[in-house]
């Protein structure tokens, strides 16, 4: 195993561009090496001026989420082994870049703050009692670990980043309105500060999602149909002006 | 995706030699925004203490999200025999009655009431056919005792006290690094905390009345561990220079289920869920060796026991091919497995390539928990330091020589809510300290000198080589010799650490944060070996091959820790008798 791999690595400082450029580094191979491996390697060996997020190193925190040859991915989870030649790992161009391959994720965190919290229905008895049907599909959106690659990688963002809040926070949402206990609605919030009609369900989110959540199909489409059916249904829609009339 | 770029954060850097910093006000500080540090938040908050939480990464990344297993709390749902009083025998027995009575009690008692506030702040439990919270069987439980969320409890932990974090605006502030807890030098009393805004490079003052330090332990400091970055020690090591009493230090839990292989993903926790649920131990020969061990608990004896079991097959030849054991959960069949084991099924298939349902897994021993921490009062979480207080794998005193799994998640949620209330109330009639202007210039000069060094030592592989000395001396098994070799070297190190270079500017300049972080990590590991030599016995983690029997005649003491005029002093305290009425439920333990 004495190949070695060839790492193309950003650098830069914040939104001087005078500071950006890439460099270049061997790193001796190893048997089921993965790129946050290669990154310490050259931290310890090579060069300790090289920046880069990281934390459990085990596929669970998120933090160390960045674009491996254009594509977002984690450094923890990406093996070294699937490519040839090259690789090149840069920051996530969806969020404010501060040094290397360290992003501000927090940007979006008044977003988080936003959305009308896990409100329980008024229920006499205690302790709540549900089963385990009825918490599978929230669970499934709570499996979400945070490591926004999924808003990297949303082009709405990139389009509209002002208006629509992006896939992360759909789900979240999504994994409060379908707790079984959760006597709120967020669909109001979706549509009217949400930005949920900018999202034209292309899966992107999904695809780059390393917990395999079907962020799409999972979360944003029955939060679309859920505005549609609330907001647009002429049913609703009389019967609310009738209710208001009242 | 080529031509997009986020506006990035202004790029004016600090200059490396930029002596001034920022002033912050709060009543509490928070250090650590784990599961310890948001629940003490929130009851901080709902006191009515204006409260800041400080975490030195991201919040939502803390070491909690990496804890599967549960939390044990005796609801009794599927044991109806289950009871507080049991809870808090299994918790003081398998801790070789090293541990505090009364800090075991209150956990066995308000665990109940965390788990339902959890549940009542969205988490979403697993259940039982009745509709109630599941609970799974767990080393050394005598009942099924855990709650859980699949084997995602830590992540859906965090998440909501998060979530309740936002609903109350309590501000959090990520990446800093806080560097000194400071005291009033009339008083004693905590005055104030100094730190470094890591994102910027710059320096921040903290002036508050009270400190909680739940910054998790210090796994990192040794090779093969389960342990995130954040786990460098930092808050044993605040804890130490402000004054305060570290205790059992000694103890470390090595679990007994890590990853070995590829090497890449060496250390990788194999959570014990998968022997709850059923797996089993074999050797190279096939053979279920814990029939040899623990015959009676078989898998799911305590992790001490299990860790050292594993240890003995390797160490005599019987070890798997890659030198560890196998663990083997086929027999459950693959819809089992996935359904409650979710993430080690994909965590074997992506690291390992490995298919657990097909596959036996090969498992090591990893280090996982420190069971000792800064020595606090078990009903206020106070240390010895006025004003500073700590919670979690922080804190010491629950545990004694051996943690259950699914006590560290009740131990962050109970104490993390009574270091929260205590802080509260010590800081509504505690006046504000002085901050002294030389202790904030000294510890600034302190921290600006690996911009000082040129062609110094680099950080990460310093943090590298005080890892390997601690594998290779303060493992598993240790021994007087081995041990002052490793005291040795690590003084050693620490010479060498005065060296430490950082190399670039000061905005997010991980060099310069590991540098500190690496300091924090030598002090830890000095107490760590002090304490390990000091023990001349075996109990639960501490192995000493020297002095192989527990001691309760000599040693039912806790090793405490403390500054004694420019070095490090160690001293004994008996541990605490509790009363009789309790006393009788640990008889032959």
């Amino acid at each position: 195993m004495s190949k070695a791999v060839r790492l193309r690595v950003f650098r830069g400082t914040g939104n001087d561009p005078t500071t950006f450029r890439y460099d270049t580094f061997d790193v001796p191979a190893e048997e089921g090496m993965v790129v946050l491996n290669a990154i310490h390697y050259v931290q310890s060996r090579l060069d300790s001026s090289l920046t880069a997020r990281w934390n459990c190193k085990a596929g669970r925190c998120g933090s160390c989420a960045v674009e491996i040859n254009g594509t977002p991915h984690l450094m923890c989870k990406t093996s070294l082994g699937m490519y040839d030649g090259e690789v090149t790992v840069e920051p996530m161009k969806a969020f404010p870049l501060i040094r290397d391959l360290v992003t501000d994720t927090t940007a979006s965190r008044d977003t988080a703050g936003a959305i009308p919290p896990f409100t329980p229905r008024s229920v006499s008895k205690r302790p709540w009692l549900f089963y385990q049907g009825d918490v599978e599909r929230s669970r499934e959106l709570r499996k979400c670990i945070e490591c926004f690659l999924c808003q990297d990688a949303c082009h709405a963002i990139r389009e509209h980043a002002a208006d629509y809040i992006g896939p992360r926070w759909v789900a979240k949402a999504a994994s409060f309105d379908m707790h079984p206990m959760d006597g709120s609605n967020r669909s109001k919030f979706l549509r009217e500060e949400g930005g949920l009609e900018y999202c034209n369900v292309t899966k992107c989110c999904q695809e780059v999602c390393p917990e395999h959540i079907a962020i799409t199909d999972d979360a944003i489409i029955p939060e679309k149909e859920r505005v549609v059916d609330e907001h647009y249904d002429p049913l609703v829609w009389i019967y609310r002006k009738l209710k208001k009339r009242r | 995706m080529s031509g997009f770029r986020s506006k990035g954060h202004p790029g004016k850097g600090v200059a490396t030699d930029d002596a001034s910093y920022e002033t912050m006000t709060a009543d509490v500080l928070i250090v650590g925004s784990g599961g310890a540090g948001l629940r003490a938040a929130i009851e901080s908050s709902d006191a009515g203490a204006s409260t800041l939480v400080v975490c030195k990464t991201l919040l939502g990344k803390a070491h909690t999200v990496m804890a599967e297993g549960g939390i044990a709390a005796a609801l009794g749902n599927v044991d109806p025999g289950d009871s507080w009083q049991v809870h808090l025998r299994d918790t003081i027995v398998e801790g070789q009655r090293l541990g505090n009575w009364r800090m075991a009690e209150i956990l066995a008692k308000e665990a109940i009431d965390r788990v339902y506030e959890l549940e009542e702040y969205g988490a979403l439990f697993d259940r039982t056919a009745y509709g109630k919270i599941m609970q799974r069987p767990f080393g050394a439980h005598t009942y099924r005792r855990l709650c859980y969320i699949g084997d995602r409890t830590g992540l859906e932990l965090i998440r909501t006290l998060q979530d309740q974090v936002f609903k109350r605006k309590i501000p959090v502030m990520d990446d800093v690094e806080v560097t000194s807890v400071f005291k009033d030098p009339a008083t004693g009393r905590v005055s104030g905390a100094f730190g470094i805004n890591i994102r910027t490079g710059g320096f921040l003052l903290f002036r508050c009345k009270a400190v909680i330090i739940a910054t998790g332990g210090c796994g990192r400091v040794y090779e093969v561990t389960s342990n995130s970055y954040e786990s460098t020690g930092d808050g044993a090591a605040l804890a130490y220079r402000a004054g305060a009493d570290l205790m059992d230090m000694e103890m470390i839990q090595f679990h007994p289920t890590g990853m070995i292989s590829p090497a890449g993903v060496r250390g990788m926790l194999v959570t014990e869920a998968v022997r709850g649920e059923g797996g089993m131990l074999t050797n190279a020969s096939g053979e279920r060796f814990m029939e040899k061990y623990d015959p009676k608990r078989m898998e799911l004896s305590a992790r001490d026991v299990v860790a050292r079991s594993i240890y003995t097959e390797m160490v005599e030849g019987r070890g798997s091919s890659n030198g560890g054991v196998y663990l083997d959960i086929r027999g459950r069949g693959a819809d089992y497995i996935k359904k409650k084991l979710p993430s080690m099924y994909s965590q074997f298939l992506e690291f390992a390539g490995i298919d657990i349902t097909k596959d036996r897994m090969e498992v090591a021993p990893t280090v996982h928990y420190q069971m000792g921490g800064i020595r606090v009062e078990p009903d206020s979480c106070r240390s010895t330091v006025p004003g500073l207080f700590a919670a979690g794998e922080a804190a010491s005193g629950l545990h004694g020589a051996n943690r259950l799994g699914g006590n560290s998640l009740a131990d962050i949620l109970v104490f993390g809510r009574r270091a929260g209330l205590a802080a509260a109330e010590y800081a509504r009639t505690a006046q504000p300290g002085r901050v002294a202007e030389y202790d904030a210039g000294d510890e600034m000069a302190r921290l600006l000198a690996p911009f000082k060094v040129k062609g110094g030592q680099n950080p990460f592989a310093l943090k590298e080589k005080i890892a390997s000395v601690m594998w290779k001396y303060v493992g598993i098994v240790r021994s007087g010799e081995g041990l002052a070799k490793g005291l040795e070297e690590m003084l050693a190190i620490a010479a060498e650490s005065k060296n430490l270079e950082a190399k670039g500017g000061r905005t997010y300049n991980q060099s310069w944060v590991d540098s500190i972080q690496a300091w924090n990590m030598l002090l830890v590991c000095e107490a760590i070996i002090r304490s390990a030599i000091e023990r001349k016995e075996s109990r639960g983690a501490h192995t000493r091959s020297d002095y192989p029997d527990r001691d309760d005649a000599h040693w039912t003491v806790n090793v405490i820790v403390r500054r004694k005029g420019r070095g490090m002093g160690c001293e004994f305290m008996p541990v605490q008798k509790p009363p009789p009425e309790l006393e009788s439920l640990f008889r032959g333990g």
